[in-house]
């Protein structure tokens, strides 16, 4: 046997014995293991899970180890994620820290604030939040306000965020601030900040799916010690562009990877529409499926291909440039497609006549909206694809 | 899975995209179109491709031919597409190998196969009878008649028809139209063959079609290729490999289209910018760029699908035919638009594209018919 395959019949082993039956069902949305200071753990079982994974660094496979990481190969981490695909495992932890912010640190933050802060990550002990947007500041994003004075010894912070997801439960924030006046690009600063302390507050924003996941932050004379600046003063634009790559990847990624977007249609319309001999029985409904299987098919195609070119050093990255619009774009569609196929009873809001699966159809078909403008709109990256991938004039 | 072309097929695309530029380029096909060739295509650049091993990619060594196989077919055709070069690289290199590969008996082969790929014979595929792609719609009959049979019927869009020495003429031998069932495929020699009668029909897209028909055609019985009956198990994957193929061609026409178009976005202008600088071009023209990158990767699978001899072979074509034909449509008609009024002008490539995207997209399956297919495959 040779050592890859060692490695998943040891995982495989590992995994039988620690993964809690229970967290091999579907995830209802309120079981969701955010992890933090705070957090609730309605099933104790995810707490377990998280704690297992977490001892073997698994949660951030591929981290080094000596920062708490799994230390994983990229094909070992393959063999990991096939094993919890196979047993359908529940995620053990969902955390910006692990999909956004980690990775920057990894690049740009010294060796203290990489002890300091990467282990609590992979443990899930403290919830990260993104604090990037302001009422003046979305796609024009580095027109941000944020005041952020030298103190001395600590900075202060004074002014607005806005769109922060889950501000309100998360324990620190990674800020962008403005630390010059002067200049736009240039006078940015990559800021940690503490949000147990009386000058931050975070306001939630109720959504038109109903629900409340985004907030209003406001720093009024908040402060941060001096060892909180990752990377140099005023060099913070650097890192955000790249922790924003990192968020794209992690949006287009979600629920549409490999091409998985198109499964259980054919199903649901069958039952909501109707079938004839085997056929979905309205034909432009079934048209409407196979153009949306087909699009998942041939997208999940694309990344696959993105990755074996970057695996045989071919890779020009002119591919993934179209990721976050395609995907995103991909999954509104379907989420419109699947409230279609519902009809009525995928419209419904609250109450007995609808099943749990119906009501929670309008709102993942609302929150897919949120999709082509988080993280940057479809507008944004078309105009990145135009000018950088394109080469058009300005 | 090969999403990636290895060395040895970077160095085929390299040289055929090199013999595409400067032995066929888009002028040629105007010049074939406004001279009215008879032929609508040049037999010497013909034999010259046969001797690059063009015509051979398909062929097994053992046959002469040079065996790249699908994938590598797949790039020559690809290239072909960027200039629009008619050659009979579908009817013949394709359609014609693949289905004596898949049916032909050990005579058959020997005879036909080194003629392939030495270039020395070309061969058409004879099934369409009604204007929409319809392979199970077969009204032209073969009745056994001693050792022999009489076939009669009449064809229509046999790509190549009128250049081709010999036609691969679906027939019906039993069962109702629109059965699978009781088709039988036959090789017919187009020289000197009583009752058959060839004309060339004038396309949009200025490249080879023709009418056939045939009236108590006689032909041995050593003619069928395949089983009696059992035509289906050979023209369905000869089908797929077709779509496929038209699919590859596809690629190369739309990348081309869009190249030149980005050209042009750069270098006209208007209201003192390139017109490339405003913003409503550039988002279409991003479009299109991952429209092109979603529909190479589909093609590739498609292709390597067909090389692997993988099982999903027919949901990949009817993939990858209803992708391009829905995207050569899009990505052309874009692009005229984006050149403005002279777009509309002949001197122009980007109507010839136009052109032939749409004779390609209604060849072997149009965009509905694929996704139809698609649907039924997957079980809905
Ligand atoms: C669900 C969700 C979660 C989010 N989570 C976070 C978070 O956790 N942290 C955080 O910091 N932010 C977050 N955001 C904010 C997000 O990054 C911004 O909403 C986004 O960058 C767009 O900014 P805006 O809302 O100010 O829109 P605007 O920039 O005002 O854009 C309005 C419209 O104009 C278009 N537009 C703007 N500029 C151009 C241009 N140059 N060319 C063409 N069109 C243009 C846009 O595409 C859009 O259609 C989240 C947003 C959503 C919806
Ligand atoms: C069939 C036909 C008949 C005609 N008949 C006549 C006639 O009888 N008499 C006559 O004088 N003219 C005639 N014209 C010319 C016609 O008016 C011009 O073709 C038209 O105004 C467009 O100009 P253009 O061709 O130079 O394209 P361009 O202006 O070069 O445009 C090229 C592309 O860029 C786009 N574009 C240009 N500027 C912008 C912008 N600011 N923002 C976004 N996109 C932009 C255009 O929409 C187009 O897609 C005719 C044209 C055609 C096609």
């Amino acid at each position: 046997m040779d050592a890859l395959e060692q490695f998943r019949a040891d995982t495989r082993a590992w995994l039988e014995e620690n993964c809690p039956p229970s967290m091999r069902t579907p995830m209802p949305e309120d079981e969701s293991p955010w992890g933090g200071k705070r957090a609730v753990w309605k099933n104790p079982e995810s707490k377990q899970w998280l704690d297992a994974m977490a001892s073997k660094g698994w949660t951030a496979p591929q981290w080094p180890s000596e920062y708490g990481g799994g230390g994983l190969s990229k094909e070992e981490n393959k063999v990991l994620q096939q094993e919890l695909r196979r047993i359908k495992a529940r995620p053990a932890l969902m955390s910006f820290g692990i999909w956004m912010l980690g990775p920057a640190l990894l690049e740009f933050a010294n060796e203290e604030q990489k002890k300091e802060h990467l282990p609590k990550i992979v443990r899930g002990e403290i919830r990260w939040c993104q604090g990037y947007s302001e009422p003046g500041a979305g796609s024009d994003l580095a027109g941000l306000q944020t005041k952020c004075e030298d103190k001395g010894d600590h900075y202060l912070v004074n002014g607005q965020k806005i769109w922060t997801s889950y501000a309100d439960k998360a324990d620190w924030i990674f800020a962008l601030v403005r630390t010059d006046t002067n200049v736009k690009h240039d006078g940015i600063s990559f800021l940690l900040i503490d949000m147990e302390q009386d000058g931050v507050e975070a306001r939630p924003i109720t959504m038109i799916s109903g629900a409340s996941p985004f907030c209003e932050t406001f720093f009024t004379d908040a402060t941060a010690p001096k060892g909180n600046l990752v990377g140099e003063l005023n060099k913070g634009w650097t890192i955000a562009k790249r922790l924003l790559q990192h968020e794209r990847e992690m949006i287009s990624g979600m629920g549409m990877g490999s091409g998985g977007g198109g499964t259980g249609l054919a199903d649901l319309a069958k039952d909501y529409v109707g079938q004839a001999g085997g056929k979905i029985s309205d034909a432009t409904v079934r048209d409407s499926v196979a153009r949306q299987k087909m699009d998942s098919h041939a997208f999940g195609l694309t990344l696959q291909r993105t990755t074996e070119e970057a695996k045989a050093g071919q890779g020009t990255g002119a591919a993934s440039s179209i990721f976050k619009y395609y995907g995103t774009e991909l999954n509104k569609r379907r989420n419109e497609l699947i409230i279609e196929l519902m009809g009525t009873q995928g419209l419904g809001w609250e109450g007995d006549s609808f099943s749990e699966a119906e009501l929670s159809a309008p709102r993942s078909w609302l929150r897919s909206k949120g999709n082509s403008i988080e993280g940057g709109t479809t507008e944004v990256q078309l105009n990145v694809i135009s000018k950088r991938v394109l080469g058009l004039p300005s | 899975m090969g999403l990636v072309l290895t060395e040895e097929q970077t160095l085929l695309k390299e040289t055929a995209s090199q013999f595409f530029q400067e032995k066929l380029p888009v002028a040629n096909l105007r010049k074939l179109r406004d001279e009215k060739n008879a032929d609508g295509f040049e037999r010497s650049t013909w034999k010259e491709m046969a001797d690059l091993g063009f015509a051979g990619v398909l062929v097994p060594e053992s046959y002469g031919g040079t065996e790249f196989g699908p994938v590598g077919l797949g790039i020559i055709l690809e290239q072909a597409g960027r200039t629009i070069a008619s050659t009979p690289l579908l009817s013949t290199v394709l359609l014609g190998t693949t289905a004596v590969q898949l049916g032909g008996s050990q005579t058959q082969r020997q005879d036909i196969l080194p003629a392939i790929a030495a270039g020395e014979t070309i061969m058409a595929l004879a099934v369409e009878e009604g204007p929409h792609h319809n392979p199970t719609q077969i009204a032209t009959t073969a009745t056994a008649d001693g050792d022999n049979f009489k076939l009669s019927g009449s064809k229509t869009f046999v790509i190549d028809g009128h250049i081709a020495d010999t036609l691969i003429v679906v027939a019906r031998t039993s069962g109702e139209v629109n059965d699978s069932n009781g088709l039988t495929l036959f090789l017919v020699n187009t020289s000197g063959t009583d009752g058959l009668e060839i004309t060339r029909t004038i396309m949009a897209d200025s490249r080879n079609a023709a009418n056939v028909t045939l009236k108590d055609v006689s032909v041995p019985a050593s003619a069928v290729l395949g089983g009696v009956d059992g035509g289906w198990d050979v023209l369905e994957p000869v089908l797929d490999a077709g779509r496929i193929g038209v699919s590859a061609e596809l690629m190369g026409l739309i990348q081309e289209a869009f190249d030149q178009t980005l050209v042009y976005l750069k270098e006209r202008t208007q209201f003192g910018e390139p017109i490339g600088s405003f913003q409503a071009l550039q988002h279409r023209a991003a479009e299109m760029f991952a429209e092109l990158e979603v529909c190479r990767s589909v093609v590739l699978d498609a292709l390597s699908a067909l090389e692997e001899r993988r099982n999903d072979v027919p949901s990949l074509a009817s993939l990858a035919k209803a992708r391009l034909s829905e995207a050569s449509k899009h990505i052309t008609n874009e692009c005229l638009q984006m050149h403005g009024g002279v777009g509309m002008t002949d001197e122009y490539d980007v109507g010839l594209f136009m052109k032939r995207a749409r004779v390609a997209a209604a060849t072997f399956g149009n965009a509905g018919f694929h996704r139809d297919r698609y649907a039924g495959l997957d079980g809905f």
